[in-house]
């Protein structure tokens, strides 16, 4: 399952929730302000990477590029680009948006 | 959506005659528009869009009638820096018509 | 100036993901004019707003990081860091697009206290 998340972890508490709930196994998808969650020595880095452990987590590029933040992107989490975005839409059989 | 028609080509405007596209923007465009404002331009009007331009190019905005008149004193010397000057060469405002000229968007503030 | 007032920008929301950051740096651009004290706080995800290197093409929107450079030319000089929210998101003051001041959240705090108007972005 694919699991969808726009907000920034420091002021929305979004992407707890969705590691909290989603089963091993899924992807995540990181885009707009939740791509702040995978740079390097942001408050929320120990709890995503401690997720990674049991999902794959993504970020969409273009929206981490836009904050100037591409280079600061945390080993392990992928970068996706548009159409690797409605890849992971295809590939996966659900998908919810934690809005 | 308003348009002009310059050298057989259209560009689109907004109701008061702005540029909608900044790309869209070139010397003879600028001519156009400056004759729709009945006003011929001089190497003193050039010097002043020019400088517009590169300050959005910068800055991406159009400065402050108050902000151009500093930085133009800053730049070409307190003979050009000052409102006389600017509101002699562009006589409905140095923001407001140097603006349209230049293919800027209004100064934020300027209504 | 006996009618001058001081004025806040409070700015706690990362910049693209809403409005919040470019409608707060319009409205400065406006207020500017009218010969105030101005100063502007940026807190929690509102550090964001000043990163360096932004490259907004991907996304299709327009790149408003440098307008902060041109608040200088609006003689508005008074821009806060939060020390606390910069640190929590892996940045230091190199990061910025412009000179700050960096302030610990209890002087923060204490400078959003001694406002006369305080704007919320």
């Amino acid at each position: 399952m694919l699991h969808i998340v726009n907000k920034s972890p420091l002021t929305s508490g979004t992407l707890e929730s969705c590691l909290n709930t989603m089963v091993d196994g899924g992807d995540v998808l990181l885009i707009e302000d939740a791509v702040y969650a995978a740079t390097a020595g942001n408050a929320f880095e120990s709890k995503l990477t401690a997720a990674m452990g049991r999902c794959k987590v993504h970020v969409l590029m273009p929206d981490l590029e836009a904050r100037g933040l591409g280079d600061r992107l945390i080993a392990g989490v992928a970068s996706v680009d548009y159409a690797g975005f409605v890849g992971l839409t295809v590939s996966n059989k659900n998908c919810q948006s934690w809005l | 959506m308003a348009s002009i028609e310059v050298g057989g080509k259209s560009y689109e405007t907004d109701e008061e005659g702005y540029l909608v596209n900044l790309a869209d923007w070139n010397a003879e465009v600028a001519d156009y528009i400056a004759k729709t404002e009945n006003i011929d331009m001089t190497e003193q009007h050039w010097e002043v869009i020019n400088f517009l331009r590169e300050y959005f190019d910068e800055y991406q905005i159009a400065p402050a009638v108050r902000v151009l008149t500093k930085a133009i004193g800053k730049k070409l010397g307190a003979e050009k820096g000052n409102s006389e000057y600017l509101y002699g060469l562009f006589p409905y405002g140095p923001g407001k018509q140097a603006c349209k000229i230049a293919g800027l968007p209004k100064p934020t503030g300027c209504v | 100036m006996s009618d001058q007032k001081k004025f806040m920008f409070v700015n706690r929301k990362a910049p693209y993901g809403t409005i919040y950051a470019l409608e707060s740096l319009e409205v400065v651009l406006i207020t500017a004019a009218f010969d105030q004290d101005v100063s502007l706080a940026f807190l929690d995800d509102g550090v964001y707003q000043l990163k360096k290197g932004m490259q907004t093409k991907g996304i299709e929107t327009k790149n408003f990081s440098p307008t902060y450079r041109a608040l200088e030319d609006y003689d508005v000089e008074k821009l806060y860091v939060e020390k606390e929210a910069m640190e929590a998101r892996g940045l230091n003051e190199d990061d910025f697009i412009v000179g700050v001041t960096v302030l610990s959240r209890a002087e923060m705090g204490k400078l959003m206290d001694e406002q006369d108007v305080v704007l919320s972005f």
